[in-house]
């Protein structure tokens, strides 16, 4: 085994935050290397600082450490400085535990976030010294795999990774690590790498891209073939039926450098039932998982004793929806935690008065900030989107806030949903000077900033059928708000770059045709694309033009009913007639509840996989947008309807 | 020592906030919103170096019916700390003695170079030749320069052994400014370029006596000297 520590410790001190590349962290291991053992190389395709706070990859780093025949390490995409000199000197890409070079690895898994991180995928799969596409690789190259949220449409990555994990991973890297073994410990098997991928595609959860044959239809649309009956013709995603049984990470490593949310966090459940139509995260983690309040404890006590932290951040999709909030919030402010000196953050609020109390109560708490995200500038809207929130809610959030000693106020928003009019967009506008006019009523620092980004219709959502907004429309939008919010005193506007949001779209709902556009982007020096300074939407369309794909086609266009889509043959527990009929209620403004507290309306995450929803209080927390549902007849002026289908002859271009 | 060098002197601080916190060792906190440990760290390292006497001063409540056990806490600190920090020593200072900043006058350093013999040897010729070598800095968007000079107190060559590279061993003044080691190596024709530094020692003069900031006099402090781990 090798480590290639000598020669970067010549380089490090040429390189901007040195830090990044020492590795050392509280809780890190050394795996004794061992050629029969299953090596992971758990690769964030980011900069270190925004991938090491990943809980994925550290629960999964734990869960691979524990086994006998296997061993895990972490790297992360080195920024552009090493980079440069790492391909001058020949130097691969590396673990930052013991700088072993990547290719001595079995398996390199990447964590999918976000669509812009895919040519840092590419790119690190290059420095590794693997080659780049699936079919180029021997049977003495490792392994390339990916999880995370990315992977419920793997398609544009589908030519340069081996196998996809969808859901969690908890079970399913125990399951790969010893199918792994198996193969490698086999020395009759005639070692094909198709084999060891056949074998792979027998897991469930796993997606092995090269087993499918590709078609199109006369339109234009992808449709996948299992090669032989080996391949599942749908792959199901995982799903751990308890969270409880998981207590990771249980050793949450502690950084030595800045790293970006650097603080015990502690999951206190997993899954959404909020329904919200554009949040992929809240439809493909069904359903809601929750721990025992007495095992947050405990996470929270042990993790503060053994990482030194001041700070520990309840974590969830939404974690005031947990249902037993007030008693876990109460039991992490324990006074014998910490003598006092432990702060607890919820880093998802919800928008009412009742969750601001709760971050009331949380002693030590810096009352600098709070953010809040009502998604949309109307009540109409919001009864599109499903976010249920009334305006009161969130006047009510505010002025809690303000009145106890907060100043300043963040607001998330998107533009460009189903069915927006310029109305609801400058709604955002009119929401925001009265949360600002709140505020002046308690402080004359009162600040609310307003922060705005594209939509982007995501898989297995009910918006995936939806044509997203196109650049010019986004920035239209934009404007209209800039206009709006010019002279409101204390209010500020942020917004994405809505060139960023059109390259996102294009992944989101794209097929494998963008490989070679990948590849474009990548080979022409785009990587750190969700970085503003290194984003360039030039490279990106004159890649999709030199393919001859239409931007248009593949992100601006509605889809229809019938058209087959890039990742029918994944299942992410939701029916597609579930998801159909929740974009049609969201165009009729209908608007539907929580589901924990509900009657079943089947959209298929626990009855099509025999679970059920896990929750730590058999009644709802109280207050709030928990009851907000019951205004929903009183919603705003009826919508002009999106004529479906009319839009898709684009596809003649493909 | 070894790859923790990399860390930056902010870095470190937290590493050390952190120990002292698994430690359980019951530190005096800032009054306000966000109360901090009250901690000082001493003369900053610059990042890539090594060091082999790094101080820093912890405020300890000891209200609770102490004295410490130092050599139990300093050995279970390490274990704390990152692998290549050490503690080496400890010293109990009762009172409001002056901060370490204040209290060392000068560093000795060993500055492995990048260059070879003969450029050195023209580089130490013409430091000991020059009555003054003035520099100007940057800070806080005005331009000062001063003259460092007085700031080196020491200059020797040697080569080390295993891998045949020169090393200045160079004692510099921190009294009324620190002189950094990379300032004093650029500071003159033909400019040298540091592969390693580590810092060797850290020295409080005081009149005749040279110290180690552990060993200094006060009429209130009392020192308990502990084996080096």
């Amino acid at each position: 085994m090798s480590t290639i520590w000598p020669a970067l410790e010549e380089i490090l001190i040429k390189v901007e935050k040195p830090a990044r590349y020492i590795g050392l962290e509280r809780g890190a291991q050394k795996p004794a290397h061992d050629a029969k053992n299953v090596a992971w190389l758990l690769t964030y395709p980011d900069v270190y600082e925004v991938g090491f706070p990943n809980q994925g990859l550290q629960i999964l780093y734990e869960i691979v450490n524990e086994l006998d025949i296997g061993e895990a390490e972490r790297a992360y995409a080195p920024w552009i400085d090493l980079e440069a000199i790492m391909r001058e000197q020949n130097i691969p890409l590396f673990s930052v535990d013991t700088h072993r070079p990547a290719f001595e690895f079995d398996v390199v898994a990447f964590n999918l976030s976000s669509e812009l991180v895919y040519t840092n995928v590419l790119n690190c799969i290059d420095l590794a010294g693997i080659p780049l596409r699936s079919k180029q690789r021997s049977v003495n190259d490792p392994l390339v795999g990916a999880g995370g949220h990315c992977t419920y449409n793997p398609e544009p990555l589908a030519e340069f990774v081996d196998f996809f994990v969808l859901g969690d991973g908890e079970e399913v890297i125990t399951e790969l690590t010893h199918t792994i073994h198996a193969w490698k410990s086999n020395s009759n098997d005639p070692k094909s790498r198709n084999h060891l991928l056949e074998n792979l595609s027998e897991i469930e959860g796993v997606y092995v891209p090269a087993l499918y044959e590709v078609t199109k239809d006369s339109h234009g649309h992808q449709l996948l073939e299992p090669k032989n009956e080996l391949a599942p013709k749908v792959v199901e995603k995982r799903t751990i039926a308890d969270l409880e049984e998981w207590p990771y990470p249980k050793n949450q490593l502690v950084p030595i450098t800045e790293v970006v949310h650097d603080r015990l966090n502690v999951e206190v459940f997993r899954g959404c039932t909020r329904g919200c139509r554009f949040c992929q995260a809240g439809m493909i983690t069904r359903p809601v998982r929750e721990r025992s309040v007495e095992q947050v404890r405990t996470m929270v006590k042990s993790g503060i004793e053994r990482t030194g932290y001041d700070e520990v951040a309840l974590t969830s999709l939404s974690t005031a929806d947990y249902s037993d909030i007030e008693k876990a919030v109460e039991l992490t402010t324990d006074d014998t935690l910490s003598c006092g000196q432990v702060s607890v953050s919820l880093p998802s609020l919800r928008v009412d008065a009742f969750t601001v109390g709760i971050a009331a109560t949380i002693q030590g708490v810096k009352r600098t900030g709070l953010t809040f995200a009502p998604e949309a500038g109307s009540w109409r809207m919001r009864q599109v989107i499903n976010k249920l929130i009334t305006e009161e809610d969130l006047y009510g959030a505010v002025e809690s806030a303000f009145s106890q000693g907060w100043r300043r106020m963040k607001l998330y928003f998107l533009i460009g949903l189903p069915t927006e009019t310029d109305e609801d967009t400058l709604g955002i506008a009119t929401l925001a000077q009265n949360c600002a006019e709140i505020g002046k009523k308690y402080t004359k620092n009162a600040s609310v900033t307003v922060s705005v980004g594209g939509f982007v219709p995501k898989p297995f959502t009910p918006f995936q059928w939806f044509g997203q907004n196109t650049t010019t429309e986004l920035q239209r939008k934009v404007n209209l708000l800039k206009d709006a919010t010019r002279k409101m005193r204390g209010v500020q506007l942020k917004w994405h770059d809505p060139k960023a949001t059109v390259v996102e779209g294009i992944l989101s709902r794209g097929n494998r045709a963008l490989a070679d556009v990948l590849e474009d982007v990548w080979r022409s020096g785009g990587t750190f694309q969700e970085w503003s300074e290194h984003f360039d939407l030039d490279r990106w369309s004159t890649a999709m033009e030199n393919h001859e794909l239409s931007i248009d086609w593949y992100t601006y266009r509605h889809r229809e009913k019938t058209e087959p889509l890039p990742w029918d043959h994944l299942d992410a527990g939701l029916y597609k007639d579930f998801l159909w009929q929740e974009w049609r209620d969201a165009l009729e403004q209908v608007g539907l509840e929580d589901c924990r507290w509900t009657p079943c309306y089947d959209c298929g995450a626990c009855t099509g996989f025999g679970i059920d929803h896990v929750v730590a209080s058999t009644s709802p927390p109280v207050g709030g947008s928990q009851g907000t549902w019951q205004d929903l007849e009183n919603g705003g002026v009826r919508p002009q309807l999106l004529t479906i289908g009319t839009r898709s002859n684009g596809g003649d271009k493909h | 020592m070894g790859r923790i060098r990399f860390a930056s002197h902010r870095d470190i601080a937290k590493v050390w906030e952190r120990a002292l916190r698994i430690a359980n060792v019951p530190m005096i906190y800032s009054e306000g919103f966000s109360p901090r440990p009250r901690i000082s760290y001493g003369l900053a390292l610059p990042t890539g170096s090594e060091s082999d006497c790094e101080y820093i001063d912890v405020q300890v409540d000891d209200s609770n019916g102490l004295p410490f056990d130092l050599l139990e806490i300093s050995d279970l600190l390490t274990s704390h700390l990152p692998e290549g920090i050490a503690i080496n020593g400890a010293a109990i200072m009762e009172g409001k003695p002056p901060s370490l900043q204040q209290t060392v006058t000068s560093s000795v350093w060993d500055l492995t170079v990048n260059e070879d013999n003969v450029t050195v040897d023209l580089w130490l010729g013409r430091m000991n030749e020059m009555k003054e070598i003035v520099t100007v800095r940057e800070r806080k968007g005005k331009k000062i320069t001063d003259d460092i000079k007085p700031l080196v107190h020491s200059l020797e060559k040697r080569t080390n052994e295993e891998d045949g590279k020169v090393v200045v061993t160079a004692e510099l003044g921190t009294q009324p400014r620190s002189l950094r080691p990379s300032e004093l190596l650029r500071s003159i024709q033909p400019c040298l370029s540091e592969y390693k530094l580590r810092r060797r020692k850290q020295i409080v003069q005081q009149g005749a006596a040279r110290l180690d900031p552990l060993e200094v006099e006060g009429a209130t402090r009392m020192r308990i000297p502990i084996g080096a781990s």
